[in-house]
């Protein structure tokens, strides 16, 4: 088919595309799964196509195959990949080496570990272009810079003589879109190049990359997760599900007039109605001018922290990398015992140090963590894991204990069937949720949960903060509800803390915090959470006040 | 070479010599305050009292152990090593000409084994999976189950005794040429290439495959480099401190190698004179050579280290 | 339970082999054919159906001093290795577990101790010990406890700051259960198969320092001391020396098939079945 001329103006078509892999079951002979099955798209020159889907969808493995690469052992086993009017898949390794890097190039998830931290930058940047010959080194480094300029990277003459670990984690990203750009190539795949940042800067890289696709003319198949992201970025989107197409349209039919089920879910995934309930008039558990540090550090993480919690209500604490968060879950249970404040709970002083609490309080404070399957012994099976605080705390044996654990069980709605389960046998989703059984079996006045659904994928996490929501109706157990994720905060909180290097900037009732007039920081974290809307990045970046954390 | 860099190297150094102390402590108090009368040792056990107790004032036994010590430990910073009690001879004067053989053995076997397992290395990388590489993985298995001394009668028996190509017994003399000292010490060199070689193509194949599978290998193919461009610009600077450290590590098992095939063949070097001196219970020379081992040890180990620190990118490059 | 059928060649050989060098060294009184220093033939006498092996350098039967010397190797390397077994999990643990200056001392301690190569350590020790079975099983099990050391306190430490541990403490757990319960089930496949390097290990220093004459003391002899006995035949052409080097040879390679495939089989299983 090399003869014929390339039919109109499509750059890419990618026809019946089968991707298999070869994997190795402990104990059984290996076998071939299929990650992609018969997936077709065409792009056109200069546009961009959103691949979206939860982890295992295959959108990763389908971007890849653009530039013929499957990793780790990932083979294309049928279809055509089209590009540029030919059958790449028919061009062999010198035909894929030829394209990489000159026709198509790739922006991944962690430019961090991407570069190679032994050369320079710009020796990095410029290196595909030298080696296809397409510019002298002179002309290809006066072109990195004008993109280091485009991608608004501080000193852009200077930035390429720095080494990969001398800049931060969205300017890397936006370094490495730059060495994407800098072969004037035709497609570039980007590979969730903002899931690995803070909020605050995500919306910064993102925004530098749209402008670049815009003014390049580049085409760009665009892969993530996250559907409020890509919706800013894309002429087209197209929904995977276990390495099958669900449905493929322009943005705003997709976000707006959704066709299928699932693609539904995904668009409505945030919304949880949730009615915050007014705090009552004594708080049982107060955290009140709290400082810390780790080891002997006068960097202090927490700076003078006070808030309540009121029973059976949550509140939410957020905040980015490094806002101390996680530090304030820590020096509430007494791992890290604060050095000045107090934790007061029902209305007596909580012991700094978890050796000098009683087991009492142990009792009323649990905890859930972000990880859920480093979060449970793997050599204990469910059973044991629900059933230990019972015998621990209550001491309830045989009989007795099972049935109680069969009923956590059903409230988690996992059936009696999983008492003998070990958790590497659970799918993410129910990991988490035996974790919230084992930590009701307490029952606890508070259950602190630091990150509970950041790693889990946005359907799963969906139903886990439902059930969360239903538990605290039935049990009447507070929160102290850890997370970056302001979506998140939204379906859940009664009253918000925000966080800010050490401080709490911004505390109140779910309502009052969100309301305006906000103070400078509430709101660059407020405007930089992505809405399922076309257009709000313009709108979001024009309203900005203040620079974002990561620059 | 910037600050931290030097700060780094310094703090290495220091903290060698200080072991190095610290080992020399416990060499001398493991000789010394074990159960053992020297005294009793060199006169055998029908020694009358009044000869014992002549004996032990003249060998400063009766003063305080860390008067000894530190009594020995000037003399080794001075070069003096003391004397051998079986022959009586100096015993740094004897340990001279045995080291200048002894590194002269382990230099040629290095020259040969790293060079040679770093290529087989790349190799058993390149095909991995293969039957090269299982082959490699199989030999490392057997050569990390295989004493010296099999290695080492095995080249005798078939190289000196059924084909006689080199000699079993390698004997080296002052002013011998370098064509008959090379022949004389093939076989030992072998060995000694042999107990190491496959272990440390193992460890280079692991140090290699490990920077193989970074994302920024990846990157570098996705910019369309030919597989021997992404190992020469992109693995290969990054996979040198852990090969540096890889090769450390195995000259150090050659060191304990060494004293094996020098007794296998005769080789009059450090080994055996180690080995000679225990069996006698020569305590004087037994520290004084243990010390030296171990000084050849932990620079071995230091320079390692050092290498490792001058290959971080992040160290040479401070934000 | 476990399927035969189910354990690779390799693994099989291994165990096998094991087996039979276990067996031939538990029964060497009745497998033996004759005594272990029982003169029968002549020096460095041929194969022969009375001597399947030979006769070595003083006209002893072969094949039984190396039925006979199964019996010592075995014996010492095994005593050697729980030695140092017991010896390295038990303050490797308590290190990781207590923490504080413990763990400090315990681990410079075997810093050490590590930077100086076991055999140059062993020999200068040896220098002045009296020999016999006792010295030299405490040599060689507290010398080789330094690796076991290193070892069991870094697995430890690793599970130690596992959240699953942490939720443990904060249930209000005590030292004994977080130990026994949550670490130690997590801990003990790594440390299976270190328990077969160690002895391949403690088999190879044996047979090493009997070869140079400071092991087992004649006329006693292990391996090692049969290699030693018999090495001055090779130059006349005799092999008798290189029998006992390739049983030990034969052990070693056994011994690690066999924990090769425990390593394997424990690894690919992430959770607790098996």
């Amino acid at each position: 088919m090399a003869d014929k001329q390339p039919k109109s103006d499509i750059l890419l078509d990618i026809r019946n595309l089968r991707i298999e892999a070869t994997v190795y079951p402990p104990g059984e002979p290996p076998k071939n799964i299929t990650l992609v099955h018969d997936v077709s798209l065409t792009l056109e020159k200069g546009k961009v196509l959103g691949l979206i889907g939860e982890s295992g969808a295959g959108k990763s493995t389908i971007g890849l195959s653009a530039m013929g690469y499957g990793r780790g052992g990932v083979r294309i086993t049928g279809g055509e990949v089209i590009l540029n009017g030919r059958d790449i898949l028919k061009g062999g390794k010198e035909g894929f080496r030829k394209l990489r890097g000159r026709e198509v190039c790739y922006v991944a998830q962690s430019a961090a570990a991407a570069f190679n931290p032994a050369h320079r930058l710009m020796d990095q940047v410029v290196e595909a272009t030298l080696l296809h010959g397409t510019a002298t080194r002179a002309a290809a480094e006066k072109r990195a810079v004008a993109l280091f300029k485009k991608l608004s990277l501080p000193n852009p003459e200077s930035i390429g003589e720095r080494f990969p670990h001398q800049v931060s984690g969205g300017q890397l990203q936006r370094v490495m879109t730059a060495m994407a750009l800098c072969s004037e190539p035709d497609l570039i795949v980007f590979d969730e190049p903002t899931t690995a940042l803070d909020v605050t800067t995500q919306i910064d890289v993102l925004a530098a990359i749209k402008d670049a696709i815009r003014d390049t003319h580049v085409a760009a198949l665009y892969i993530t997760h996250d559907l409020a992201v890509v919706a800013q970025v894309s002429d087209e989107i197209m929904v995977l599900r276990h390495g099958r197409l669900v449905e493929w349209g322009g943005t705003r039919q997709i976000i707006k007039e959704p066709r299928q089920e699932y693609t539904n879910a995904l668009v409505s995934v945030h919304e949880i109605e949730h009615q915050e309930q007014k705090p009552g008039t004594t708080p049982f558990l107060s955290v009140k001018n709290i400082t810390a540090a780790y080891g002997r550090s006068h960097i202090k993480v927490l700076k003078n922290v006070s808030v309540d919690i009121y029973p059976g209500q949550t509140l939410a604490v957020v905040g980015e990398s490094g806002s101390g968060k996680s530090t304030l879950a820590r020096a509430v249970t007494g791992l890290l015992p604060p050095e000045e404040g107090t934790v007061t709970f029902d209305g007596r002083p909580l012991a700094n140090r978890l050796a000098d609490r009683p087991k009492e309080d142990l009792r009323q404070l649990q905890m859930i963590y972000q990880m859920a399957d480093v979060a449970m012994n793997p050599r204990q099976t469910v059973g044991t894991i629900i059933g230990r605080p019972l015998e621990f705390y209550f001491g309830l044996r045989g009989r007795q204990r099972d049935a109680r654990v069969a009923e956590l069980l059903d409230k988690i709605e996992m059936g009696k069937g999983f008492i003998d389960r070990y958790p590497a046998e659970l799918s993410g989703g129910q990991k988490q949720r035996v974790c919230i059984a084992r930590s009701l079996a307490a029952k606890p006045k508070l259950i602190i949960c630091d990150e509970v659904t950041s790693a889990l994928d946005p359907l799963v996490a969906h139903g886990i903060l439902e059930l969360l929501l239903e538990l605290q109706k039935e049990e009447n157990v507070a929160y102290l509800f850890i997370t970056h994720d302001l979506a998140t905060v939204k379906s859940i909180a009664d009253s918000i803390a925000v966080m800010y290097r050490g401080e709490v900037v911004r505390y109140g009732a779910k309502s009052q915090v969100l309301t305006p007039p906000f103070d400078a920081y509430t709101d660059l974290l407020l405007s930089s959470v992505p809405e399922m809307e076309i257009g709000w990045l313009e709108k979001a970046i024009k309203g900005r006040r203040m620079a974002s954390a990561g620059n | 070479m910037s600050s931290p860099i030097v700060k780094l190297v310094a703090q290495r150094i220091a903290l060698g010599i200080l072991l190095l102390l610290a080992v020399s402590v416990l060499i001398f108090a493991g000789t010394q305050i074990l159960p053992g009368d020297v005294a009793q040792a060199i006169l055998g056990q029908s020694a009358t009292p009044e000869s014992l107790a002549n004996l032990r004032e003249q060998l400063g036994l009766n003063d305080p152990a860390f008067i000894r010590y530190f009594r020995w430990l000037g003399g080794v910073v001075t070069g003096d090593l003391g004397t051998a009690m079986s022959s009586g001879q100096d015993i740094a004067t004897s340990i001279k000409g045995r080291l200048w053989n002894t590194l002269f053995l382990a230099f040629w076997a290095a020259a040969v084994a790293v060079p040679l397992a770093i290529i087989l290395g790349l190799i058993a990388v390149r095909y991995r999976n293969g039957w090269v590489d299982k082959l490699i993985s199989g030999l490392a298995l057997a050569s990390t189950s295989f004493p010296e001394f099999f290695i080492g009668y095995v080249l005798v028996y078939f190289f000196a005794v059924k084909y006689q190509i080199f000699p079993g017994i390698s004997t080296v003399y002052d002013g011998m040429p370098f064509g008959e000292r090379m022949q004389a010490i093939m076989l030992p060199a072998a060995a000694l290439t042999l107990v190491v070689l496959a272990h440390m193509m193992r460890m280079t194949r692991a140090a290699i495959l490990n920077v193989m599978q970074s994302a920024y290998v990846e990157t570098a193919e996705l910019k369309g480099l030919s597989a021997f461009a992404v190992i020469r610009r992109h693995a290969f600077p990054n996979a040198i401190a852990p090969i540096i450290n890889v090769v450390m590590l195995n000259l150090a098992y050659l060191i304990v190698g060494v004293v094996v095939v020098e007794v296998i063949f005769v080789y009059p070097g450090m080994g055996q004179y180690l080995v000679d001196h225990v069996t006698k219970r020569d305590v004087p020379v037994v520290q004084a050579v243990g010390l030296i081992f171990a000084a050849v040890y932990i620079s071995l180990n230091i320079i390692a280290d050092i290498a490792a620190i001058i290959a971080n990118p992040r160290l040479r490059h401070p934000k | 339970m476990l399927d035969i059928k189910r354990i690779p060649i390799p693994a099989l050989i291994g165990l096998v082999l094991t087996a039979l060098f276990v067996l031939a060294a538990i029964f060497a009184p009745w497998i033996a054919p004759y005594g272990n220093g029982e003169i029968v033939g002549d020096v460095w006498g041929p194969m022969s159906a009375a001597h399947w092996l030979g006769t070595d350098n003083l006209g002893r039967d072969l094949l039984s001093r190396m039925i006979y010397g199964a019996r010592i190797t075995l014996f010492i390397a095994v005593l050697a290795t729980a030695l140092s077994f017991s010896l390295g999990a038990i303050l490797g643990f308590s290190a990781a577990v207590f923490g504080g200056w413990f763990d400090t001392l315990l681990s410079r301690l075997v810093d050490l101790l590590m930077s100086i190569p076991t055999l140059i350590m062993g020999l200068v020790v040896l220098s002045v010990l009296p020999s016999n079975l006792v010295t030299l099983i405490l040599v060689m099990g507290i010398l080789d406890s330094t690796r076991v050391y290193r070892l069991s306190r870094a697995v430890a430490v690793d599970i130690n700051v596992m959240d699953f541990v942490e939720a443990a403490k904060l249930r209000g757990e005590g030292s004994v259960w977080i130990i026994f319960r949550e670490i130690l089930p997590n801990a003990l496949s790594p440390l299976v198969s270190e328990l077969g390097l160690r002895f391949i290990y403690a088999v190879l220093f044996l047979s090493t320092l009997s070869f140079l004459g400071l092991g087992v003391q004649p006329p006693d002899a292990d391996w090692g001391g049969m290699v030693k006995e018999n090495k001055d035949g090779i130059v006349f052409g005799i092999a008798a020396a290189l029998i006992p080097a390739a049983a030990i040879a034969a052990l070693a390679i056994s011994v690690n098939l066999v924990a090769d495939w425990v390593l394997n089989r424990t690894t690919s299983l992430k959770g607790g079945r098996g």
